[in-house]
């Protein structure tokens, strides 16, 4: 997948909780959203992203995506 | 369902009261609701009293003499249609006094009117001829010599239907039709006394006034003057069946009116419970596409994108389509392959299609064009309310005290809920109209909105929060309901965010272009004025934060609690037909039917057990997703059923750049599309003339789409994918839709109570239909949210990453007009483009003049996605610094120049938002270019497939 589209769409769901003034809600909601919504190949990749540094995410969106959850007993 | 062609006319509307009144009318006692005409009254007791002027769809007007009646006790003779009931009151209809009258009344009328019944297209659905029949007119003892109307001439400019003036009474049945139910006035009596006459505007013929051609005066002339051109081609229709609309979202309920296998016209139903028996030029007059020659009807395959297509069998058509996702699958894993289903096919189809997905391809990766439309209003009202839904039916306008339009269109977009809206306002009801553009509502001659704010596009959120901001600064918050009916918690959050200073209307000011008056008097007036309601549309979702604008609007409706009774409530305006079912099928790659996550083991469960496979856990790939996968080489199949994103999807070159990179494209569709000529598999899609199933309208209601004509390909759609998915390996045995709702039902909490049986006794239902509403439920909410709780969300506005710039220093924003739909695959093949023949870029006159623009003029509009050119329109609707276009027509390229920037939660695409250049130009882009050189090589491939036939 496309690293750059996927950073982009990290940061999207990112700014919309920088309102959030709990910080452990907001990144428990970001993690969980793109759980919810993003396809295994997508949070793999982001993961392998974070874990190489996370170039071009917002800190908020990285500190989130490390709490993704990747899919388990998924042939996908 | 089959019909008669005549519905029993009771004369004059129907009246609502609590108080009965008893009379007796020609020795009959009958018992009608106070406020009803004796003409009612008496057609309720099986009385017909000769009329002309009167029809149950229109206020009594009492000019044409022929209902009078005798009332004991009275004197003369009252016209019955103006006369209300009164308690003990004693009619007669038929008296000898009367019979004189009637005849004397009937015999004026011949006297100037052509003698020609035989050959008149009225014959044999004629109110004048029947009522000369009813009143035993014999003679006429004026003569036919005298000053008449008879040489008038006939005006045929609509392409639909005729004015021949020669045969009109005058009963002024169509210029109320126009006023009341339409609410265009197109429709004036021109001159006084013998000189009185129906004309269109001044003196205009039908095609240079304003009418818009929906066809309520047609369908209420008594005569043969407005007359449907199909029925003078063809003659009078012999039977007819109830059908729904397969347009847009308000779902009208339509007689198709028959002979034999063809459709003579269709006619809106009296009992439509969305149209109330209203209709558009669309649903009422553009269904000939069904029948056009641009159809496909055999089964087409080739190896590549640049082969001659070859016609197969249906078998093998699909037994190529299934060995090649079985071969895609087996090299590239399960994964690969996707299907996207159509918000313009039935329930029924797009439940089979994600079901396909899920259970043969064994995936969740299927989609739904709600994507591009509606996936915020999905996201954001099911994170708010607990429901994925609007909460009203169309009939709750007509409760409303405070009407705000946002980012909708409703005139053009949604034309008879538009109607239904202006009438309402007609009737006090206050407007705010918050859009970019001066839409027809801003300042009709009938109606003007209170407010319009005027924002910059993409500050929806801002304008939201602002309105918020006044409500609870200035405590017109609705506490008492928040305190009982929300979470107080979340609220209290949501409260001391609204109120910071930065969300004042005048901190935002700047931003949103509006005036921080402007923003305080709507906000006082929506939260004041008694009951509110919102409606919406794509203006409010293809944002960067459409779902946050969305939740915007449910924090607004619960903090001043316009929620949860007749009159209020959040309405998104679905933009297809089927928008809201598809999404309650299970469409999205994240939900099964009934929007429950892939992830609940109890659902999937559940699922499993019923279908007989086990599901994937995951979500799948939504549709952008699938394409950014396409290009990277994951995602290499897809099945596409009733779509064209090659034409409806943002940034046109990403999408077919990802269809090229593909090697297994199947496209079931009624025309070869732009989609499709990107496929190696196409199937003859069925038109909704052709099927049996279902639809849900923007109001939640399930109503049935029925057969009216054998499919033309030989399958109606759903019998294609149930072919699909047993070559794939996936038994399915369905034997008729009916059965496939029945499976619905029967896995859909919210459609336990839904079947073909009893939306054959009730019309239509909207959902939830179960145990505790086994009718439906018209509202929802109503005594606590869905997710029991309501849920206050922040809504910190985020600027769109679209900006301008001095490169791009405009912002595009698209729409779509009246005549046409959507991607235009079906208007465009009917007369409806006499109406809009092309795509134009309105741009505000100074705008325009900087740039050296004239009216008409070519002009090239460049983004940094891409450019496209479309001639100029010049007109004050714009405000400076934007522009518009519509996007119905392919070669208009819009969607080429729209970004990839898409709502933060749902991926909709921010069509709403496009930093672009404009200037004039000579020649079309060099996409469009392209674009032409590889239709006119695709209709090579297809033309060749011809040849071979032949």
């Amino acid at each position: 997948m496309d690293i750059k589209r996927l950073v982009g769409m990290a940061n999207d769901i990112a700014r919309f909780y920088t309102a959030e003034p709990d910080h452990e809600v907001a990144l428990d909601e970001i993690a969980g959203h793109i759980t919810r919504f993003w396809d295994p190949r997508m949070r793999r990749a982001l993961a392998d992203h974070v874990a190489g540094g996370g170039e071009g995410l917002s800190d908020l969106a990285r500190e989130a995506a490390k709490r993704v959850k990747l899919p388990v007993g998924s042939v996908l | 369902m089959i019909q008669t062609i005549r519905w029993k006319d009771l004369g004059t509307p129907a009246r609502v009261s609590e108080k009965t009144v008893d009379l007796e009318v020609d020795g009959i006692a009958v018992t009608v609701p106070d406020g009803t005409s004796v003409l009612r009254a008496a057609a309720e007791a099986g009385i017909s009293i000769p009329k002309l002027c009167a029809t149950d769809s229109l206020e009594p007007f009492g000019s044409c003499r022929l209902c009078l009646v005798e009332i004991e006790g009275r004197k003369g003779y009252p016209a019955s249609c103006t006369t209300p009931v009164t308690e003990g009151m004693v009619v007669h209809t038929q008296t000898t006094a009367l019979a004189k009258i009637r005849r004397g009344v009937m015999e004026l009328y011949i006297s100037d009117h052509p003698l020609d019944c035989l050959t008149c297209s009225a014959n044999g659905n004629c109110e004048l001829q029947d009522m000369a029949g009813a009143v035993g007119l014999r003679e006429v003892r004026y003569g036919y010599d005298g000053e008449n109307h008879l040489k008038a001439e006939k005006d045929t400019s609509n392409p639909y239907f005729t004015f021949d003036p020669a045969k009109c009474i005058v009963c002024s049945r169509c210029v109320r039709a126009c006023e009341e139910t339409q609410g265009t006035f197109a429709l004036t009596i021109d001159g006084r006394g013998f000189a009185s006459m129906v004309s269109p505007g001044q003196k205009q013929d039908f095609m240079d006034s304003e009418c818009v051609s929906c066809g309520a005066c047609v369908q209420a002339c008594p005569t043969a003057t407005l007359m449907e051109k199909s029925v003078i081609d063809m003659g009078q229709p012999e039977h007819s069946v109830v059908t729904t609309c397969a347009y847009c979202g308000v779902g009208c309920s339509f007689r198709a009116e028959m002979k034999g296998n063809e459709i003579v016209r269709m006619v809106p139903d009296q009992n439509g419970q969305a149209n109330r028996g209203h209709s558009c030029v669309k649903g009422r007059f553009a269904f000939g596409y069904a029948k056009h020659p641009d159809r496909i009807t055999t089964p087409m395959i080739r190896a590549k994108i640049t082969d001659p297509w070859k016609e197969v069998s249906w078998d093998e058509a699909i037994s190529h389509a299934a060995s090649e996702f079985k071969r895609i699958q087996s090299q590239h894993g399960r994964g690969a392959v996707g299907g996207i289903t159509s918000s313009r096919c039935t329930n029924e189809e797009t439940y089979l299609v994600q079901k396909l997905v899920r259970a043969a391809f064994g995936n969740n990766n299927v989609d739904t064009c709600a994507r591009v439309c509606h996936s915020p209003t999905g996201y954001g009202l099911k994170a708010t309310l607990g429901e994925s839904a609007g909460t009203q039916s169309f009939d709750s306008v007509m409760k409303s005290d405070v009407v705000v339009v946002i980012g909708a269109n409703p005139t053009d977009g949604h034309p008879v809920f538009g109607s239904r809206l202006k009438r309402r306002l007609r009737e006090g009801a206050q407007l705010i109209v918050v859009d970019p553009r001066s839409i027809d509502l801003v300042d009709g001659p009938h109606v003007k909105a209170a407010f319009h704010l005027k924002l910059r596009p993409g500050t929806n959120v801002a304008v939201v929060n602002s309105l918020a901001h006044v409500i609870i600064t200035e405590g017109l918050e609705n506490a008492a309901f928040v305190a009982e009916r929300c979470d107080t918690k979340e609220y209290a959050k949501w409260r001391a965010f609204i109120s910071e200073d930065r969300n004042s209307p005048e901190a935002l000011e700047e931003i949103t272009g509006v005036p921080a008056a402007m923003v305080r008097g709507a906000a006082r007036l929506y939260a004041q004025g008694g009951n509110g309601a919102i409606y919406y549309g794509l203006g409010v979702t293809e944002h960067s934060q459409g779902s946050t604008m969305v939740m915007g609007i449910a924090n607004l409706a619960m903090a001043t609690g316009n929620i949860g009774r007749e009159g209020v409530g959040v309405n998104p305006l679905r933009g297809q037909n089927n928008v809201q079912g598809s999404c309650d099928m299970g469409s999205f790659p994240h939900e099964l039917p009934g929007y429950r996550h892939v992830s609940d083991s109890i659902t999937r469960g559940l699922f499993e057990n019923a279908w007989g496979v086990k599901l994937e856990p995951e979500p799948g790939l939504r549709i952008p997703n699938m394409l950014d996968a396409a290009i990277d080489g994951s995602f290499r199949g897809i099945y596409i059923q009733g779509e064209d994103i090659a034409q409806s999807d943002p940034d046109t070159q990403h999408v077919t750049a990802a269809l090229e990179a593909m090697e297994c494209v199947v496209v079931q569709d009624l025309f070869l599309n732009e989609t499709a000529k990107y496929a190696h598999v196409f199937l003859p899609g069925s038109s909704f003339l052709e099927k049996n199933g279902t639809f849900t309208n923007a109001e939640r209601r399930i109503s049935p789409v029925r057969k009216v004509m054998p499919a033309l390909g030989g399958k109606e759609d759903w019998e294609a994918t149930v072919a699909l998915a047993n070559a794939l390996g996936y038994p399915m045995h369905y034997k008729h839709p009916s059965e496939i709702m029945d499976e619905i039902a029967r896995l859909t909490p919210t459609f336990t109570g839904v079947s073909f049986a009893r939306l054959d006794e009730l019309g239509s239902i909207q959902w939830p239909c179960n145990e505790q509403a086994p009718d439906g439920t018209p509202t929802m909410h109503i005594d606590e949210f869905v997710r029991g709780k309501g849920r206050f969300v922040i809504t910190e506005y985020v600027p769109t990453e679209e900006r301008t710039s001095r490169k791009f220093p405009l912002i595009l924003t698209t729409g779509r007009i009246l005549s046409q739909y959507n991607v235009g695959a079906q208007t465009r093949r009917t007369a409806n483009s006499m109406w809009h023949d092309e795509d134009r870029l309105e741009i505000h006159p100074s705008d325009a003049e900087l740039r050296g623009i004239q009216e008409g003029q070519w002009v090239g509009i460049r983004s940094r996605a891409g450019e496209t050119v479309l001639r100029a329109r010049i007109t004050e609707r714009m405000q400076p610094g934007v522009v518009y276009t519509t996007f119905h027509f392919p070669e208009s390229g819009a969607n080429v120049i729209t970004t990839d920037n898409s709502d933060w939660a749902t991926n909709c695409p921010e069509y709403k938002v496009t930093a672009v250049q404009v200037e004039p130009v000579t020649q079309p882009s060099e996409w469009q270019q392209r674009f032409k050189r590889f239709s006119e090589e695709q209709a090579e491939l297809l033309a060749k497939r011809e040849a071979a036939r032949a």
